[in-house]
């Protein structure tokens, strides 16, 4: 599938033969264990099984949730209580589902930095990007809408500030508020349908990995060096890869294995650390609570959507050139939006040929910043509105963005990149010794 | 490289998880309990004080409406004998659904609602308050003793101070440890509020701890059966991830040799 010469699924027996004449099932799971996989990945290319697992994680602990649940505003709060308490297992079953979503966001997070260290957004891999950004939107949305189903007061009060982000659509955006809603606030009707799209969303996500997995497959993955696979003869392709199966497989799980030890001791041990106690109050239309945060891997567009307050030159100047139709709030609501489609362009927004972050001195800096740049607008995200956080949100906006739309294309002009290997073969023997890359090499005896 | 990147991602989680829920300054004790940490375990004789407190005092305005009589008499929590249980729900009324009156409850039954207008249910309470973030305001006893609210609690039934404040009829009692201050709750916790029946002395401070254990039971019942299954889940897969470990190790061995020290 990817180009890369390997060997393919030869049917044998009789019914084999019968099968893949009629459906190449077997031929394509074959195909797509067996792709040829760069042998220098290192371990930052383990979060993709970590996030497949995660997955099916939370659709399997969520079809069995839904199976006790109930989604109406007067009996949704009970029936989670029903749950923890005479469920057998239920307890349990929800603490993974709900430390699942910090799990899923963990691992994307992590993904998606690999991505942008190691560039492998870059040319041929656009689509693979973009569909990774699509699946991050559909995550952010199942899991807001997975925290509303339990009721409680943050869910309530969460659910009534972020859609009140859509009234901030000039002229039509307390109609689109109404229409998602269903009905002029929050309510049963709410409930309800973000119980049906939490449902919805997750097999969304699931076609989505499908495809995002298809789209690698046929450009081949990228490695830490960005240097493409040698495809001219399959002498060469052996040189620089080794089948996904069992290579990959075993190295993913390990590193799986040791996510997991970590994640159940989080379920078990501290179950309830990364949500917020409020929660664990009715949801009351009455009574606002003292602050309204989103879970943790939320916080950091929080903090976006915030920073753009009506103080800030810049929201006043597009609030004068737009006659007032780009206020503070929709500045800030665009800004969020603006900050996810930013990093969706990056494929043409970095103008540097060279692929791979390890060769680009001057990118470091700016990479390593912008990952700090996002720790802190998580933590500025958390805190109540005050000038401090507000002034640590702004200037972290501004970073973020300034690192798309500023750094990434004038890196590519001015920066000199190091030399960079001629081939995976050679960057894996220069870590493994000579002839490592041909499994030749023979184990030192230990002294 | 990534390894930083892990560690300070974990770093600013830590620091930006929660807020305080009581009011600035004021001082959270951080309270012993048994049940603290991956293997703390309720105190069976603790949480039947704390029963016997809630019981004679706090189910006098407040409800449990989440917990059910016959989950008293469940082991691992105050784990009352069957017959004691049903005699002690028997002591409480509940409106029957079928027949619209007043009758005993039953095993089955959940407690009562609140009586009292305003005063919370308390089902919840010492999950819905993680009031305490120490030391130093990190949460790092959250994350490794618990949730922090039957801290919360017990230091606010001790935190009263003689002040009081009326305001639009209502008598509001200062309380520092509340989130404004204000509690519209009397003090009720003096020492010798209750005669425990196992003969504890019934200070004020062993009677704040006692109902905080009990209201944290209420609030999470299954939290023993959670650490035990958590435990056994790390426990195997950390044996599959060692089999793993060794599996990759002799898989990859043709091409990644030792390293020559």
């Amino acid at each position: 599938m990817s180009g890369i010469p390997h060997d393919h699924y030869e049917p044998k027996s009789g019914s084999e033969k019968w099968l893949e004449r009629r459906l190449p099932i077997i031929s394509l799971l074959y195909d797509t264990l067996m792709i040829p996989t760069p042998k220098n990945l290192n371990w930052m290319w383990i979060w993709g099984v970590v996030l497949f697992f995660a997955l099916v994680l939370q659709i399997i602990t969520g079809i069995v949730l839904a199976m006790h649940y109930t989604p109406n505003a007067d009996l949704a709060f009970a029936s989670v209580e029903h749950i923890m308490r005479d469920v057998r297992g239920g307890h349990f079953l929800r603490y993974l589902h709900s430390n699942g979503s910090s799990l899923f966001f963990f691992a994307v997070y992590l993904h998606i930095f690999r991505g942008l260290y190691y560039g492998s957004y870059k040319t041929p891999r656009e689509i693979t990007w973009i569909i990774g950004i699509l699946i991050y939107l559909a995550m952010m949305a199942t899991a807001f809408m997975g925290y509303v189903l339990p009721w409680g007061q943050m869910s309530f009060w969460g659910a009534t500030v972020i859609t009140g982000l859509f009234g901030a659509i000039p002229w039509i955006g307390t109609d689109i508020q109404t229409w998602l809603l269903g009905g002029p606030a929050v309510a049963n009707p709410t409930l309800n349908r973000f119980f049906s799209l939490h449902y919805l969303l997750p097999f969304i996500i699931l076609g989505l990995s499908i495809v995002h997995v298809w789209a690698f497959h046929t450009t081949g993955n990228n490695n830490p060096t960005g240097v493409e696979v040698r495809r001219g003869s399959r002498r060469e392709a052996d040189r620089d890869t080794l089948p996904f199966w069992p290579y990959f497989v075993i190295k993913d799980l390990f590193a799986l294995g040791v996510v997991l030890v970590i994640f159940f001791a989080v379920v078990g041990f501290m179950p309830n650390y990364f949500g917020h106690p409020d929660n664990y109050i009715e949801a009351n239309p009455l009574q606002t609570p003292a602050e309204i945060v989103p879970e943790w891997y939320l916080l950091p567009f929080y903090a976006i959507l915030r920073a753009f307050t009506a103080d800030v030159w810049a929201v006043m100047l597009t609030d004068w050139l737009t006659f007032g139709v780009v206020n503070a709030k929709l500045f800030g609501v665009l800004a969020m939006f603006g900050s996810i489609l930013v990093m969706a362009l990056v494929p043409w927004l970095d103008t540097s040929n060279v692929r791979s972050g390890r060769y680009r001195p001057m990118f470091k800096w700016a990479f390593w910043l912008f990952l700090i740049d996002f720790i802190v607008l998580m933590w500025a995200g958390g805190q109540p509105a005050g000038p401090v956080s507000a002034n640590v949100s702004l200037i972290g906006s501004s970073y973020w963005f300034a690192y798309f739309l500023v750094i990434l294309p004038v890196l590519g002009v001015i920066e000199k990149p190091l030399p960079q290997p001629a081939t995976i073969e050679e960057d894996f023997n220069a870590h493994y010794g000579e002839g490592a890359s041909t499994g030749n090499a023979k184990p030192t005896p230990a002294e | 490289m990534f390894k930083k990147l892990t560690i300070t991602a974990l770093t600013a989680l830590i620091l930006g998880a929660g807020g305080a829920s009581a009011e600035e300054g004021a001082h959270i004790t951080d309270f012993n309990f048994p049940f603290e940490g991956a293997f703390g375990k309720y105190d069976q004789a603790q949480l039947q004080r704390g029963l016997q407190i809630y019981t004679e005092i706090c189910s006098a305005c407040h409800g449990l409406k989440y917990v059910a009589f016959r989950t008293l008499a469940d082991p691992g929590g105050p784990a009352l004998s069957d017959e004691a249980m049903r005699e002690y729900a028997a002591t409480f009324q509940v409106m029957d659904a079928e027949t619209g009156d007043y009758r005993d409850a039953k095993p089955t039954d959940h407690y009562p609602e609140g009586t009292y207008p305003g005063a919370p249910d308390l089902s919840l309470m010492a999950k819905a308050r993680a009031g305490f973030h120490g030391p130093m305001g990190t949460g790092l006893s959250q994350l490794f003793n618990g949730i922090g609210g039957p801290e919360y609690i017990a230091s606010y039934l001790l935190a009263f101070t003689d002040e009081t404040k009326e305001e639009a009829g209502t008598l509001y009692y200062r309380n520092p440890v509340f989130s404004t201050g204000w509690s519209a709750m009397p003090p009720q916790l003096y020492g010798d509020d209750v005669e425990f029946a196992d003969g504890t002395e019934a200070t004020a401070v062993q009677e704040a701890k006692d109902v905080a254990a009990f209201l944290m039971w209420a609030a999470e019942p299954k939290m023993m059966a959670r650490k035990e299954a958590g435990f056994i889940s790390v426990m195997f897969i950390t044996v599959l991830t060692v089999l793993l470990y060794l599996t990759n190790k002799r898989l990859w061995a043709p091409y990644k040799p030792k390293k020559e020290v």
